[in-house]
């Protein structure tokens, strides 16, 4: 007889559902996985030495770029890095528009998550679905910020400016007139907090159409249940945060446990998994979606009642308005300061992290008393849980690769940096 | 978050005792600074001791002190001409490859960060050590403590060139196959040393050195600024000084 021996495969960097540019060696027997090394770098920018070489505030668009999926989370945890070191704190306008964001950011998230997870594992439908919806997220964004992805919104001591008055409306094509322009266009007659505010309460309905489509299907249930589980010690073991520590059943939220921005004072419920699973790990994000509808409801509520500034009134930090600087030499001198050379920021170290879509996303500073940070390093979730994947694998057919690379949402922006 | 860091300052004091240093930070986390002798016994000692229960290595990473607090214009004293006007020194990312600083083996140079959550506690606390050799950084390895630091030390590895002593499998890990250097050191340029493009003639891809000029356009300033008081100040200034003696 001859001797068998296991067979080694490549598997991306350039594959449909490797998520970005990962590249897998896979060591198999027969189908079943003995070892899986997972080679990252393939998109390593050097962010962190990049930030090194450029004032504070030219950094905040890098962290858009990290996890392109939740740029505003990412923004979030390095703007309150700075915050922290320069001790300071932004009115509660902005820390409520920021709570809204970041939610408003982890819907978009995952309902890219769904659909791509859904399509990794056969689901073809559910991506149109979840699409429908993510483009109105970008609006909001596009909205607030000029830009639908890359928003560099958020700043130390607030954010870059109040809520727009108007939302812009679609215009007639061949293709969108009449009833149907009639109907994309209601939600925009009047302010961006009235559009969120009929997609937030819209929206839960939508959750349930994906759930139609996925929770009870029984091809997706094949494909996930059982598959990845891991103990609730060992994802505490390996790192894992966000999701795929709660889908083991531990209840761990930063929102709720340390929390920052207006999360406080606002109410809502974090869900856990009980088996640890890809199929809870699903359920928990779904869950969360209808949390954040309901966190956004509530910010909307406040905002409404409550106009007044979104950024701190410190010329130190904070830039003057144009209409300050055409009759105020000091605000002049202060916008050519603070555009030339930046502030500096006082000696010291920080680490602020928040609860990006992900899991934990977190920014550890340190500063030598300069107007550039003296080393940054982001500790993205996406790293630690792909540094997993060799233990959560290992035994399972080489299909349930993509379901695991599916379930821990890997984006390959916030991995390699 | 629940205001634990004076009770975890004592707990920690009167478990260690000396052999590590407690400090407060700026935000409020706990710092302590551990003789690298002594890594991995308080690490596990930090995980094991229920008054702690660190049960989560949430982030790991090097820190370079190559050039800490060094500026590239002078703005405090004037001369009689003035502030100087031309930038100065070679700050990080004003050099090339062919051009960089001797690689010093400046004390105290090599530094580890470790920032731990208990989530039984609910508490953080940061960890650092330095590597006693700066020429050959070595630090044991905390993968047995703690499995997340598995990839982190890789990255280090990869980034600073430290070296992790008991390390399952350390290899270079975000940077390219065959890479040279260690990129984040501060004596390594921002523009990198070799450009990959693909070549026609040859039919594969081929390395060459980079062909850019090194372009920082703002200059490094530490100003002091009246808003921050001259005391704290000082008192940074001390702890530095204090914790660069009682390092090693």
């Amino acid at each position: 007889m001859s001797e068998i021996r296991n067979y080694t495969m490549n598997f991306g960097p350039q594959h449909p559902s490797a998520h970005g540019v990962l590249r897998l060696v896979l060591e198999l027997d027969g189908e079943t996985v003995v070892r899986a090394d997972p080679h990252i770098g393939l998109l390593h920018r050097g962010t962190e030495k990049l930030i090194e070489s450029k004032p504070f505030n030219q950094s905040i668009g890098y962290m858009d770029r990290l996890d392109y999926m939740s740029m505003m989370c990412s923004e979030h945890a390095y703007v309150r890095a700075i915050e922290q070191l320069l001790g300071i704190e932004p009115p509660k306008r902005a820390q409520y528009i920021r709570t809204m964001f970041d939610e408003i950011t982890r819907i978009g998230n995952h309902m890219l998550w769904i659909g791509s997870s859904g399509i990794d594992l056969g689901a073809m439908t559910v991506f149109l679905y979840a699409f429908r919806e993510r483009e109105m997220t970008l609006d909001m964004y596009e909205a607030v910020s000029g830009a639908r992805m890359h928003a560099n919104y958020y700043r130390p001591g607030g954010v870059y400016r109040d809520l727009p008055d108007t939302m812009p409306t679609y215009k007639e094509t061949p293709w969108t007139k009449g009833r149907k322009l009639k109907e994309r266009n209601e939600w925009r007659q009047g302010t961006l907090l009235d559009f969120i505010e009929a997609f937030a309460r819209d929206f839960p309905s939508k959750v349930d159409e994906y759930e139609t489509l996925l929770t009870d299907n029984r091809i997706w249930k094949q494909r996930t249940v059982g598959i990845g589980v891991l103990s609730p010690e060992r994802a505490l073991q390996l790192g894992c945060t966000g999701p795929m520590l709660r889908g083991s059943g531990v209840e761990w939220d930063l929102r709720k446990k340390q929390p920052y921005a207006m999360y406080h004072e606002i109410d809502f419920d974090i869900p856990v998994g009980i088996n640890g699973d890809c199929y809870d790990r699903y359920l928990v994000r779904v869950e969360e979606m209808r949390q954040s509808a309901r966190i956004i409801l509530q910010c909307v509520e406040w905002l409404r009642a409550n106009p007044g500034h979104v950024m701190l009134k410190n010329f130190k930090v904070i830039p003057p308005t144009r209409e300050e600087m055409k009759d105020d030499m000091e605000a002049l001198i202060h916008h050519f300061k603070l555009f030339t050379e930046g502030y500096s920021v006082p000696r010291g170290e920080t680490y602020a992290a928040v609860e990006a879509p992900k899991g934990e996303f977190g920014c550890y500073l340190v500063s030598d008393g300069a107007n550039k940070p003296f080393r940054a390093h982001l500790r993205a979730p996406g790293f630690v849980h792909l540094s997993a994947m060799d233990e959560m694998v290992k035994g399972h057919m080489l299909g349930d690769v993509v379901a695991l690379m599916g379930t821990m949402d890997i984006v390959f922006g916030e991995v390699d940096r | 978050m629940i205001d634990v860091s004076k009770s975890l300052s004592g707990e920690l004091v009167t478990c260690f005792g000396e052999k590590i240093i407690v400090s407060e930070s700026v935000s409020g986390m706990v710092t302590i600074l551990v003789p690298v002798g002594q890594w991995v016994e308080t690490a596990q000692a930090l995980r094991d001791d229920p008054r702690f229960a660190f049960n989560q290595l949430s982030d790991l990473c090097g820190v370079d002190f190559l050039g800490f607090g060094q500026v590239e214009w002078e703005t405090t004293s004037a001369t009689r001409e003035g502030f100087s006007r031309g930038v100065e020194g070679m700050g990080p990312g004003r050099f090339d490859w062919k051009n960089r600083p001797e690689s010093s083996a400046a004390e105290q140079r090599f530094c580890v960060v470790v920032h731990l959550l208990s989530t039984t506690h609910n508490m953080r606390l940061r960890m650092k050590t330095f590597a006693a050799d700066e020429g050959l950084p070595i630090v044991p390895s905390l993968v047995e403590v703690w499995n997340s630091a598995n990839w982190y030390e890789r990255e280090t590895f990869d980034l600073f060139g430290i070296i992790f002593e008991g390390h399952p499998d350390l290899r270079r890990i975000l940077t390219d196959y065959g890479f040279t250097g260690h990129p984040f050191r501060k004596d390594f340029p921002l523009i990198g040393n070799v450009t990959v493009r693909y070549d026609e003639d040859k039919g594969r891809v081929v390395y060459e050195p980079v062909e850019i000029e090194p372009r920082v356009l703002v200059p490094r300033v530490i100003r002091v600024d009246s808003r921050y008081k001259a005391d704290d100040l000082d008192r940074a200034a001390d702890e530095a000084a204090n914790s660069s003696v009682s390092g090693t």
